[in-house]
């Protein structure tokens, strides 16, 4: 197993882990092959980032900072974009 | 069918949308019971087949929303359908040799439980939407998918409740009204109707219809009425007579093309807030549809009231004309002195109360102190003379503050008639910013509401807004202030009055479309917010989807 990298960010969005960040999440997640987890605290449950239930299962509020890790051979890109779209709150301007 | 007629049966639940809708009674069959025929003989390459073809059919509702809400919904009911975590466990379902219908009512049924007993509405709601994707596949499952409800030219449509994606999937016509034994006037599915003009109530407990019961489907009143009598149709009449066309802008028309509109065309009306005379200077009327808000404390912190000194008629009088000249005939509304809580006046605020937000503020104090405000109301109906003029009274908590007022002007009035001074008939309005009036602005004469979003989310929350620490929690977008501000805007559509927003909410671009979203079709704000804000506006979408 690959080494496993890890990261924090804060979560901004108004609504906190509501079902358009959370998709947002769980895609963005599935872009990589390693496998990629949150967690609301350092000492978990960790919670897979791929799996939209599990994702909104956490009811994850405005201000929490996430611990993120991730493992697998793109691990590091996996958690510099996953902490990217945390940080920009999820790119909420809407491209139309 | 019995020859006796059966007494008219009320059922009373809230208003979610409004609108008046009759004739037959359609029940909604809700998803595809597991005894379905054909569920039983399906195996699980068929589960396969079928959760394709659901996510095939729900990217292509996607695909065809104008609605935002509505595709946040059917983007996540698409994302469960790949959901590792479920394929997972209808793996270890297919091993263990589980039928595949059962599995997957089984692995849905536990997120749904979850969700369900979440303590937050929204994820409670998400349950719902969870249940319809759980329905839908199996009506896949059950070669049952595909039917598209097709409703008679009038009729009402019975549900327990309603998923988004079904509403969507249901050509709807202004002859149609929903009525659910479930639901709440802040779903998504309440939001999309009242964008189509769909009359709805919600919350209308168990009812159990006979085959070919008539419905009479008041979304204003909140009631469904099953074999209306004639009185119960000219009763719901009434109520609705007054309610405004489908998609209806809230405000009057104003007397030139709105300067914003949504993407799907909804005039929006753009005022501007005014603090200093000075400001107009910079400002050209042609940017806005009027002034929203003028707080006149300017005037009485020029005047030195520190001395005492009030700024007098004639002093009023002047910058009042100002501003109606500077407005070329657009709408303008001014408030009535807003003293107290955060704006003290030594020598006229209660200086020693234990609680200056909660204490003698706004028309309390006016209506304590009538003497200021008496001379403030003559130098309004004075200008008002010469233009159209809107008095705003702050504060307003009970219908008894402003019938006092509406006596102080025509009191004023009359005044002035007697020394012949010329002087117009303002309409007379009120600001919506404690939880009581938000409750029961349908029991206020009022000609107009204005809901001052800073004061209403303090108070609703608790929370000032000038301690840091607590600061977030006074927040618009807080699901309690934004159910006050769904019940003024029920009961602004139900007495046909005008209703707008002029707190710092409507300066801000980001929480526009979530106000639009919610009914509001007026925002005063700050002149530096009014070139985003419109931009924020354009980009609101309201249409109701396929």
């Amino acid at each position: 197993m690959q080494t496993t990298v890890t990261a924090r960010a804060t979560l901004r969005h108004t609504e906190g882990l509501h079902a358009r960040p959370s998709v947002k999440l769980t895609k963005t997640a599935k872009l990589f092959q390693s496998r990629i987890e949150f967690a609301l605290s350092e000492e978990g449950p960790w919670i897979d980032a791929k799996s939209i239930l599990k994702v909104m299962a956490a009811r994850a509020p405005r201000d929490t900072i996430l611990a993120i890790r991730a493992a697998g051979p793109d691990a590091e890109r996996a958690v510099d974009a996953i902490v990217r779209l945390i940080e920009t709150d999820f790119a909420e301007e809407r491209p139309e | 069918m019995s020859d006796v007629s059966l007494p008219s049966r009320h059922f009373k639940g809230r208003p979610a949308s409004p609108g008046l809708a009759e004739g037959p009674i359609v029940v909604y069959r809700t998803g595809a019971a597991a005894s379905a025929p054909g569920l039983g003989d399906a195996g699980w390459a068929d589960l396969d087949l079928a959760i394709a073809l659901t996510a095939e059919r729900l990217a292509a509702l996607r695909s065809a929303a104008r609605n935002e809400q509505a595709a946040d919904i059917l983007d996540f009911q698409v994302e469960v359908l790949s959901d590792p975590t479920l394929i997972d466990s209808l793996a270890r379902a297919r091993t263990e040799g589980q039928p595949p219908a059962e599995a997957w009512t089984s692995a849905l049924g536990l997120e749904i439980a979850g969700l369900r007993g979440s303590p937050d509405d929204y994820f409670r709601e998400r349950a719902s939407d969870l249940e319809d994707l759980r329905d839908r596949l199996l009506q896949q499952l059950a070669g049952a998918a595909n039917d598209e409800l097709s409703l008679p030219q009038r009729a009402i449509l019975l549900a327990r409740d309603l998923a988004p994606s079904r509403f969507l999937e249901i050509q709807w016509g202004p002859g149609h009204g929903l009525a659910l034994m479930e639901g709440s006037p802040t779903a998504h599915v309440a939001m999309l109707a009242r964008a189509r003009g769909v009359a709805v109530a919600v919350g209308l407990g168990a009812i159990a219809t006979r085959p070919g019961s008539i419905g009479l489907l008041d979304g204003t009143g909140g009631e469904l009425i099953l074999d209306p009598s004639p009185d119960d149709r000219r009763a719901a009449a009434s109520r609705n007579a007054v309610t405004p066309p489908a998609v209806p802008a809230v405000i009057r028309p104003g007397p030139r093309p709105s300067i914003a509109c949504t993407g799907d065309g909804t005039a929006i009306e753009l005022m501007v807030n005014l603090n200093e005379l000075a400001e107009l200077d910079h400002l050209d009327p042609a940017d806005v549809d009027g002034i929203g808000l003028v707080r006149t404390e300017f005037l009485f912190a020029r005047a030195g009231l520190n001395d005492g000194h009030f700024p007098d008629e004639a002093t009023q009088l002047d910058a009042y004309r100002r501003i109606l000249a500077w407005a070329e005939g657009r709408r303008v509304v001014i408030r009535t002195l807003d003293a107290g809580g955060d704006k003290p006046i030594p020598g006229y605020t209660d200086m020693g109360g234990m609680n200056p937000f909660l204490g003698l503020r706004g028309v309390r104090l006016s209506l304590a102190r009538p003497e200021p405000f008496r001379t403030q109301v003559r130098a309004l109906l004075r200008a008002a003379a010469d233009g159209p003029l809107d008095i705003l009274i702050p504060m307003v908590t009970v219908p008894e503050e402003l019938a006092a007022v509406r006596r102080i002007i025509e009191e004023e009035a009359a005044v002035l008639d007697r020394a012949g001074t010329a002087h117009g008939r303002p309409r007379l309005g009120m600001m919506v910013e404690v939880p009581a009036a938000a409750l029961t602005l349908d029991r206020f004469d009022a000609d107009f509401a204005s809901i001052g979003s800073n004061d209403l989310a303090q108070y609703t929350m608790a929370a000032g807004r000038d301690d840091g620490a607590v600061s977030g929690l006074a927040d618009v977008a807080q699901p309690a202030v934004l159910a006050l501000i769904d019940s003024a805007v029920v009961h602004a559509r139900h007495r046909s009055l005008g209703l707008g927003l002029c707190g710092d909410a409507a300066g801000n671009a980001a929480q526009i479309p979530l106000l639009i979203r919610h009914g509001l079709r007026s925002f005063s704000m700050p002149a530096r917010a009014l070139a985003s804000v419109a931009q924020a506006i354009a980009a609101v979408d309201l249409g109701g989807g396929t």
